[in-house]
């Protein structure tokens, strides 16, 4: 009998480490997946807030017209008034959340009306476009169209 | 001092046990749940693209590219113009993803038009099913996003989606793609690309939203979603799309 006890030893001291084996990997597990891992599905539900915490360049239209209430009257009137403020001025989040010390510049109208208005056989045939050169020759867009309501 | 195996174990153990605890307590802690005024069980966004609006002036891509820190040469979202001649394979081009726009086309001799593309943000989606750890999710208001700390870059995700949106960000060495702006939306504003859109050829939808303009949009209209036969359940609907249109 006890040669018996003697003997099992090789089997009961590897058992040992085995479960202490199991049980790091147990306490490491626990450690590692965050408790409420899988609770929406197979992922970290913390990764939501996460990627909600990033930072917004383009403040919105609604932003916008709480100051610039007179230039967005003019512009309901006219065919941009569906184009929003920050379409043509650029992402002007920083200018909303201090408007001193961030002051936005004028976009140029040479460059800035082609990129919409300029003549491509692929665009649709009801948008307005032109051929800048036949156009207008070299004359700055605004010296005619008033950017925010550009009928003549 | 003599390290003894026993003395190189135990401190090796110790080492791990802190190293893993101090590694996780960000994840644990940054787990907190979402804020209690946007509900995302009453949500599931997608998105409407009118090709027939579509100028082709990459508004959206550059202002996806300046809300998003987008790396230069990568895009979640581009445009292409389709040039498509009888009995032919249609022509393809999306120079620098159409940031710049598109150099003026003349011809008049094809049927020519333009695509926006963006991640179709798909119910049942690949790139979600092939991702080995997690990483890759569609959130419970219907959105495809990438969990940058769980994310090993292994890029399955990027062979399985079928309509190319996502890349491999090569400063983070992790899957990055469309997250339909999702910091924007869960706080009441649009995407930068459809706020950008001089014609309003894309729209952000809410398909739970019973008063959304999507529901006439889909009643009222012929529409398809980019390749419907891959049955990932694509919640971005085009109307007008031409059967050229890949």
């Amino acid at each position: 009998m006890r040669r018996l006890l003697h003997d099992a030893g090789h089997l009961v001291r590897p058992a040992l480490v085995l479960l202490a084996g199991i049980g790091l990997f147990l306490v490491l597990r626990g450690a590692v997946i965050p408790k409420n891992f899988g609770q929406y599905g197979h992922y970290r539900p913390g990764a939501l807030a996460d990627i909600r915490k990033r930072p917004i360049s383009f403040v919105g239209q609604d932003t916008c017209v709480m100051c610039h209430d007179d230039q967005a009257k003019v512009r309901a009137s006219g065919k941009h008034a569906h184009v929003a403020c920050e379409a043509c001025h650029g992402a002007l989040a920083a200018h909303a959340n201090d408007p001193s010390a961030v002051t936005p510049k004028l976009p140029e109208t040479g460059s800035l009306c082609r990129r919409c208005h300029e003549k491509d056989t692929a665009k649709p045939k009801w948008f307005p476009q032109v051929v800048t050169e036949e156009h207008s020759g070299g004359t700055a867009c605004n010296a005619c169209h008033l950017p925010h309501n550009p009928h003549l | 001092m003599d390290i003894t195996r026993r003395d190189l174990i135990g401190i090796g153990t110790k080492l791990l046990i802190l190293g893993s605890v101090g590694a996780t307590l960000e994840q644990i802690t940054g787990a907190a749940p979402p804020s209690e005024a946007y509900q995302m069980a009453d949500h599931w966004w997608g998105m409407i693209i009118d090709i027939d609006k579509c100028i082709g002036c990459g508004n959206c891509v550059r202002a996806c590219s300046r809300e998003n820190n987008v790396p230069q040469g990568y895009y979640r979202t581009w445009v292409e113009r389709y040039e498509v001649e009888e009995g032919k394979q249609p022509r393809v081009e999306s120079p620098n993803g159409a940031m710049d726009g598109f150099p003026p086309s003349t011809r008049t001799d094809v049927k020519s038009f333009f695509v926006p593309k963006l991640c179709n943000h798909c119910a049942d989606s690949p790139c979600v099913q092939v991702c080995p750890v997690g990483a890759t999710f569609v959130s419970p208001d219907g959105v495809v996003l990438v969990d940058e700390s769980y994310c090993l870059g292994c890029r399955y995700c990027v062979q399985a989606c079928p309509y190319g949106c996502r890349y491999l960000h090569p400063a983070k060495d992790t899957v990055d793609k469309c997250t339909l702006c999702y910091h924007r939306i869960t706080q009441g504003l649009t995407t930068a690309c459809c706020e950008n859109c001089p014609t309003g050829a894309r729209q952000l939808v809410d398909f739970k939203n019973p008063h959304d303009p999507v529901h006439a949009f889909l009643r009222d209209n012929k529409v398809e979603v980019l390749k419907p036969y891959m049955a990932t359940q694509a919640k971005v609907y085009y109307k007008d799309l031409d059967g050229s249109v890949r």
